[in-house]
C-alpha cells in the first residue's frame, strides 16, 4: 500500500477535488493520476463518490473545489455506464457509429468503423439488431464497441458488468481486457467486485465511505494482456486478500 | 381458460353483453309501447341507418374532415412550439401557461364566440378552429413531455461526445419523444373530433352539415330514430378513428424499438 502519486506524464487527473450538493459534501478532498495504458481500478461501498470521480474526469461535472486536469480532448474520452445507454430506436450499427456521426465522420466511413468495432467485440452479424433485441450482454458489448470507435486516450467505466450473471461478466471482463491490451488506453474502472478490480487493474483504489477519499492503494504487476487463469494464481489471491483487507478496515473506521 | 379459447372468449363477451342489452332494449319499447319520439327500438333505429345511410355518410365525411385538417393544423402550431419550448426555457415558461389555460377552458364555453367570428356562413371555419383548440394541448404536451424524456446517461454521453444544440434535438430529443408523441395524437385525434361536434352544435347552422347538425334537427323535428343512427354514425367515426390511430400507434412503436 502507497500513497497515490502524482507523476506526468498524465492523460488526465484530479487534484484534491472536492465536490458538495446543496452544500453536502460527496467527494474529497481526493487525487487521482491516470499515466497513458494504465489500468485503474475504483472500488469503494455505495455512495463513496466513484461515479462523481469518473464524471469528473469525463468533464461531465465541474468540482466545487480543486482542478481537474485532461490531456484527452473531446472525442478523446470514453465513458462505458452502469447499464448499456443505447438509443432504444437505433440499430447495433447505428448506436456505435453515433460518437464517429457526431464527430462530422461520413455516414458509411461511420458505419465501416461502427461494423469493424461490432466484430472486435463478437458482434458481425448483429449489427441492425435494435437494443430491445439483443441480450444484456450482447447491449453491453455494443456499448464497449461504442466506447472503443473512437479510439479513445482515455476509457472510463462505470460498474459496467454490475446487471449481468457470472459467466457473461467474466467473459466480458476477458474481452474488454483483450480488447484494451490492442490499444491501451488509459483505463479507469469503478467495480463494487474486488476479484474483478484486481483482474482487470494494475492499481487498485479503495476508497471510505462518502464523502470518498483514497484509504488504500494496491499496484500489482502489469502483466497484461493476463490470461483468465491468472484468477487461479497465488498472486491474484493475495492480492484480493490484501485490498478486501483495507476495504473491510475502512468500512469499520466509518462505523 | 386456456390460451386458445381466451381471445375468443375476450371478443364474445363485449359481443355478448352489447347483443343482450340491444335485445332488452327492444323488448323493453315494444312491451311499453314507447312511442318513437321517446325512444325509437334498435330495429327502427337500424331501418333509418339503411334509408339515411348515403346522408349520413355525407354527414359524417364533413365532421371527420374538419376534425383531420383540425388535426393537421393543430400538430402545425403545436410541433414548432414544442421544439422552441425544448430547446430555451423562457418559451416554456411563456406558452406553458397559455396552453394550460387554453386546455382548462371549456371548449363548449369558447364556441359560440368562435362560431360569431367564423360567420353563419362559414360555420366550418368555427368547426375546424375549435376542434384545433382541443386538439392543440395534447399534442404540444406530449411533444414536449417526449422532447425532455432522454435517457440522462445519453444526455451525458452527447455530452461527452460535444454534440451540437442540433445534433442533440435530431439524433437524440425527436426520437427519444417518438411514443410521447404517438400518445398525444391518440388523445388528440379523440378530442379533435369532439371539438368539432361542439361547434356544429353551437354553430346551430344548416349550413353546417355535419354529424352533430344532423342530430340536433332530426330531434328538433322529433325524427329520434334518425338521431340515433346519426349518434351511431359518430359513435363509430369516434371508434375506427381511435382504433386506427391504435393500430398505427403499435406499428410504428414496433419498428421504434424494433419488436
Amino acid at each position: 500500500m502507497s500513497e497515490p502519486s502524482t507523476a506526468a506524464p498524465m492523460v488526465a487527473s484530479l487534484q484534491d477535488v472536492v465536490v458538495r450538493y446543496d452544500g453536502r459534501p460527496v467527494l474529497g478532498p481526493f487525487s487521482l493520476t491516470l499515466a497513458p495504458g494504465s489500468s485503474t481500478a475504483l472500488v469503494g461501498p455505495s455512495g463513496c463518490g466513484k461515479s462523481t470521480a469518473l464524471r469528473l474526469l469525463a468533464g461531465l461535472e465541474l468540482p466545487s473545489e480543486g482542478e481537474v486536469h485532461r490531456a484527452a480532448g473531446r472525442g478523446e474520452t470514453a465513458v462505458v455506464f452502469q447499464s448499456p445507454t443505447l438509443a432504444p430506436w437505433s440499430s447495433a450499427l447505428d448506436n456505435v457509429a453515433l460518437p464517429l456521426r457526431l464527430a462530422g465522420v461520413a455516414a458509411a466511413e461511420a458505419a465501416d468503423q461502427a461494423r469493424a468495432a461490432l466484430a472486435r467485440v463478437g458482434l458481425a452479424g448483429s449489427e441492425l439488431k435494435k437494443p430491445a433485441q439483443l441480450s444484456g450482454g450482447m447491449a453491453m458489448r455494443v456499448s464497449i464497441a461504442r466506447s472503443l470507435a473512437t479510439s479513445p486516450r482515455l476509457l472510463l467505466m462505470d460498474e459496467p458488468f454490475a446487471a449481468l450473471d457470472e459467466i457473461t461478466r467474466r467473459r466480458l471482463a476477458d474481452d474488454v481486457m483483450s480488447l484494451w491490451t490492442d490499444a491501451r488506453p488509459a483505463l479507469l474502472f469503478i467495480t463494487h467486485s474486488v476479484e474483478e478490480a484486481v483482474y482487470m487493474a494494475d492499481r487498485v483504489i479503495v476508497m471510505s465511505p462518502g464523502p470518498g477519499r483514497i484509504v488504500a492503494e494496491a499496484r500489482l504487476a502489469d502483466g497484461f494482456p493476463r490470461p483468465p487463469r491468472f484468477r487461479t494464481t497465488a498472486a491474484f489471491r493475495e492480492a484480493v486478500e490484501e485490498v478486501s483487507q483495507a476495504l473491510q478496515l475502512s468500512m469499520e473506521a466509518d462505523a | 381458460m386456456s390460451r386458445k379459447t381466451a381471445p375468443l372468449l375476450f371478443l364474445a363477451a363485449p359481443l355478448g353483453l352489447s347483443l343482450a342489452l340491444l335485445g332488452g332494449w327492444e323488448l323493453a319499447c315494444r312491451g311499453l309501447a314507447l312511442p318513437v319520439y321517446l325512444l325509437p327500438a334498435p330495429t327502427a333505429i337500424a331501418a333509418a341507418l339503411a334509408d339515411h345511410a348515403g346522408a349520413l355518410f355525407a354527414a359524417a365525411w364533413v365532421t371527420l374532415s374538419s376534425a383531420l385538417l383540425a388535426l393537421v393544423l393543430a400538430a402545425l402550431v403545436a410541433g414548432p412550439l414544442a421544439l422552441s419550448a425544448a430547446v430555451s426555457p423562457l418559451i416554456e415558461r411563456a406558452v406553458q401557461p397559455l396552453a394550460v389555460t387554453l386546455q382548462v377552458t371549456p371548449v363548449v364555453a369558447i364556441a359560440p364566440l368562435v362560431v360569431s367570428w367564423a360567420g353563419l356562413d362559414h360555420p366550418e371555419y368555427a368547426t375546424t378552429a375549435l376542434a384545433a383548440v382541443v386538439a392543440f394541448f395534447p399534442l404540444f404536451s406530449g411533444a414536449l413531455t417526449g422532447l425532455k424524456s432522454a435517457d440522462p446517461d445519453l444526455e451525458r454521453l452527447f455530452d461527452l461526445y460535444g454534440a451540437t444544440p442540433g445534433q442533440r434535438l435530431w439524433r437524440l430529443r425527436v426520437p427519444a419523444a417518438t411514443p410521447f408523441v404517438l400518445e398525444g395524437i391518440k388523445v388528440a385525434v379523440g378530442l379533435s373530433v369532439i371539438g368539432a361536434v361542439v361547434a356544429e352544435i353551437s354553430a346551430g347552422s344548416g349550413r353546417s352539415q355535419g354529424l352533430a347538425w344532423t342530430i340536433v334537427e332530426t330531434t328538433h323535428q322529433l325524427r329520434m330514430a334518425e338521431t340515433f343512427a346519426a349518434l351511431f354514425a359518430l359513435a363509430i367515426l369516434a371508434v375506427g378513428l381511435h382504433a386506427l390511430t391504435r393500430v398505427a400507434e403499435t406499428e410504428i412503436l414496433r419498428n421504434w424499438r424494433g419488436r
